[in-house]
C-alpha cells in the first residue's frame, strides 16, 4: 500500500513536533525515518499509525484519506520501542491478540495454524508457550513483529526496533528484517536515530532536522551528494575544515579542491576520515600529529592544523607516522558548503 | 552466605523476630490456647450457637459485600486519580487515606448522624422507604468507609507503572476499549486487586469502632461477630470470646491464604526459567 503525506503538521503544546511534511513511500518499499532526537521522526511515525493525530495536513494510504482513521481501524502492524508484549500472554497468545479481537471471526484451529506459521517466520519454533520474560531481547522483538504482522497490516511501522539491544544480536535481526520484507513485499517505514542502521537497511533514507525533512533518497545518494553541512555531519564522522572560494576551488591551508555552484567568500569544506591523506611535503594544509590510534584495519590519525582545527583520517597500516611528527594533510575528496 | 552491602543480619533479623514473636505469635497464640482450654464440646457449643450464628452470617455478608463495592469503587477512583488530573486532584488523592487517619469510633458517630432518619442522607432515603441505620446496610455502609483505602492503595501504583504502549499495540491490534481493559489491562492489575480485596476484606470482618454506632446492635439481626466478643470479654466469660475470635481468625488466615495462593496464581508469567 502507498503512503502519502501531504503537508503534515503536529503541535505539542508549544513544541512544533512536525512542521509542514509531505512525503511519499511507494508500495513494497522499506523506508528509514533517520534524525536525532526531537526531530520529529517518531511523531510522524505515530500519525501514520493513528497513535497521534495529525493538527494539519493529510495523510493517505492508497487513495483513501486516512488522516482521521483511529489506529484500530487503520489496518497498520505497529512495532514498539521496547516490544510493548502483553507480559501475562504467552508467545503464541500475544501474537493471537490480533486474530482473537479482530471483527473478522476466525476458527481457533486457524488461529493456531497461523500463530504456528507466524512462529516458524520469525524463527521462535517451540517458544510458544513461554511468557515474555523467559525470553531474550531479540526475541521479543521478533515476537513483537510476529503480532504485529498476524493481523495482515497493510503497512508496517517500526519504532526504533533495535534500539534496545546488543550491537551483535542488532547486526543479525537487521539482516533478517531485510529477509522478511523482501518474502512479505510489506510497504515498511521505521524509525531510527542510528545512520548505519538506516544505510544499512532501508531502500530510501528520509533525514529529518527539527520537524523537517532535510534530505531523502537511496542510501548511496545521501552518502555521495549529502546536501547539507548537518546531512554530512549526522550521516557519519566528518572534519570541519575552514574554507574560501575563489574562481571555483575552494583553499584550505595550501590545499585546493574543485568546487561547482558556489560563490566566492568564505565556506566550510567537510572531509570524511578516509577523505584525508598525510604527506610530509607539501602542498597541503600544515599540521602536527598529536597521537595516532592502531586499529586493525588500519591506522587513524590525530592531527591539529596551524589554524587550531583538530582533524582525524586514517593512512594505511604501512605509513611510518608518529605523534610530534609535522607535516601537510592532503585531499583526496571533500564537501564544500557555503556558510549560512 | 552471600554477603551484603550492608551488615546487621543477625542483628536486625533477632530484632525483628522478638517483635514479630512478642506483637503478632505471642497474643494469637495466647487466644489459641484460652480457646483450647474449653473442651471440644463447650468449644462448639460456644461457637455455633444461634447468637453467634446470626453474628457470623450479617459480619461475612456485609464484609463481602462492602469488599465487592469497593473492588468496583475502588478500582473506579484509582483509575481516576492515575489517568486524569484535574483541580482539585490533590485534595481527592489525599482524602482516599482519610479512613485511615480517621479514629473509627469518629467515623461510624458522623455516618449515624447522616444516616440516622433524621440525618441529612438517613431523612432523604427515609422517603423512598430505605432504612439505613441500625439495618445489616449501616453495617456494610461503615465497613466501605474504613476499608476503601486498601483498594485504591494497592491499585494506584501498578496503575500508574502500567506501560502506555500495551494499549497502544493493543489498539493497534484491534482491540476495542473494552476489549483491551478485560483481556489487558484487567489481568494486569488482578494481583494488586487480590491484595486489596484480601486486606479490604479482613479489615471489614474485624472492624469494630465505626460500625458499632450505625448497627444498632440487635442481638440475631444487626449484632456483629466483634461486637459479640466484646460483650462475652464484659462478661468475663474469656474463654467463650476466645472461641468466637479464633472463628474470626481462622477466616481472615482462610481468606489470606486463598487471596494469596490466587496471587501466585496470576503472577505466574513473571517467573523466569
Amino acid at each position: 500500500m502507498k503512503i502519502r503525506l501531504d503537508h503534515v503538521v503536529k503541535t505539542f503544546e508549544t513544541f512544533r513536533a512536525v512542521r509542514d511534511v509531505s512525503l511519499e513511500i511507494e508500495s513494497g518499499e522499506l523506508v528509514a525515518l533517520l534524525g536525532p532526537s526531537g526531530s520529529g521522526k517518531t511523531t510522524i511515525l505515530r500519525m501514520v499509525a493513528g497513535l497521534e493525530y495529525a493538527d494539519g495536513g493529510h495523510i493517505y494510504f492508497g487513495e483513501q484519506d486516512a488522516t482521521g482513521i483511529p489506529v484500530r481501524d487503520r489496518g497498520v502492524g505497529f512495532v514498539f520501542q521496547h516490544y510493548a508484549l502483553f507480559p501475562h500472554m504467552t508467545v503464541a497468545e500475544n501474537i493471537a491478540f490480533g486474530m482473537k479481537v479482530s471483527k473478522v471471526k476466525r476458527e481457533k484451529a486457524a488461529i493456531d495454524t497461523r500463530v504456528g506459521e507466524l512462529l516458524r517466520l520469525v524463527r521462535l519454533e517451540g517458544l510458544g508457550d513461554r511468557f515474555p520474560a523467559q525470553i531474550s531481547g531479540g526475541q521479543r522483538q521478533r515476537v513483537a513483529l510476529a503480532r504485529a504482522l498476524a493481523v495482515d497490516p497493510k503497512v508496517l511501522l517500526l519504532d526504533e526496533p533495535f534500539g534496545a539491544l546488543d550491537a551483535n544480536v542488532r547486526r543479525d535481526l537487521r539482516r533478517w528484517l531485510r529477509e522478511i520484507h523482501s518474502e512479505l513485499g510489506i510497504t515498511t517505514l521505521f524509525v531510527t536515530h542510528d545512520q548505519e542502521e538506516a544505510l544499512d537497511l532501508a531502500d530510501r533514507v528520509v533525514i529529518l532536522k527539527d520537524g523537517h525533512i532535510v534530505q531523502q533518497g537511496t542510501p548511496e545518494e545521501v552518502c555521495r551528494d549529502p546536501g547539507s553541512a548537518f546531512v554530512m555531519k549526522f550521516l557519519g564522522d566528518a572534519n570541519m575544515i575552514a574554507a574560501e572560494v575563489r574562481d571555483g576551488k575552494a583553499y584550505a591551508g595550501g590545499a585546493a579542491i574543485e568546487v561547482s555552484g558556489l560563490a566566492d567568500g568564505k565556506a566550510e569544506l567537510y572531509a570524511r576520515p578516509a577523505d584525508l591523506d598525510w604527506s610530509p611535503q607539501g602542498p597541503g594544509i600544515p599540521a602536527s600529529i598529536n597521537r595516532v590510534l592502531d586499529r586493525p584495519g588500519g591506522r587513524r590519525v590525530l592531527a591539529t592544523t596551524e589554524a587550531g582545527e583538530h582533524l582525524e583520517f586514517d593512512v594505511e597500516p604501512e605509513r611510518v607516522v608518529k605523534a610530534g611528527d609535522g607535516g601537510f594533510v592532503t585531499l583526496r575528496r571533500a564537501k564544500v558548503f557555503a556558510i549560512g | 552466605m552471600r554477603r551484603n552491602v550492608l551488615p546487621g543480619l543477625p542483628l536486625s533479623l533477632g530484632v525483628t523476630l522478638t517483635y514479630v514473636g512478642l506483637i503478632v505469635v505471642l497474643p494469637l497464640a495466647a487466644l489459641a490456647f484460652k480457646a483450647a482450654s474449653l473442651g471440644p464440646e463447650d468449644y462448639w457449643r460456644i461457637v455455633s450457637s444461634s447468637r453467634a450464628l446470626a453474628s457470623y452470617r450479617v459480619t461475612v455478608l456485609s464484609a463481602l459485600a462492602a469488599t465487592a463495592f469497593n473492588l468496583v469503587f475502588g478500582l473506579a477512583l484509582a483509575w481516576v486519580l492515575t489517568r486524569y488530573r484535574f483541580a482539585g486532584w490533590r485534595i481527592v488523592d489525599a482524602m482516599v487515606d482519610l479512613p485511615f487517619a480517621l479514629p473509627t469510633a469518629v467515623a461510624g458517630i458522623a455516618l449515624t448522624a447522616l444516616f440516622s432518619t433524621n440525618g441529612w442522607f438517613g431523612s432523604v432515603l427515609a422517603e423512598f422507604g430505605i432504612k439505613v441505620a441500625y439495618t445489616p446496610l449501616g453495617i456494610m455502609i461503615a465497613m466501605c468507609f474504613t476499608s476503601l483505602p486498601f483498594i485504591v492503595r494497592t491499585v494506584q501504583p501498578v496503575l500508574e507503572d502500567l506501560d502506555p504502549a500495551l494499549e497502544e499495540a493493543a489498539q493497534s491490534l484491534g482491540g476495542s476499549d473494552w476489549e483491551i481493559f478485560r483481556k489487558v489491562i484487567l489481568p494486569l492489575l488482578t494481583p494488586a486487586l487480590l491484595a486489596g480485596v484480601s486486606l479490604s476484606f479482613a479489615r471489614s470482618l474485624g472492624e469494630f469502632g465505626a460500625i458499632i454506632f450505625i448497627a444498632g446492635n440487635q442481638p440475631m439481626s444487626t449484632e456483629i461477630t466483634a461486637l459479640l466478643i466484646f460483650i462475652r470479654l464484659e462478661e468475663y466469660d474469656y474463654q467463650a470470646a476466645a472461641a468466637i475470635a479464633s472463628v474470626l481468625l481462622l477466616t481472615a488466615f482462610f481468606m489470606l491464604a486463598v487471596t494469596n495462593w490466587m496471587q501466585a496464581r496470576a503472577l505466574r508469567y513473571t517467573v523466569r526459567n
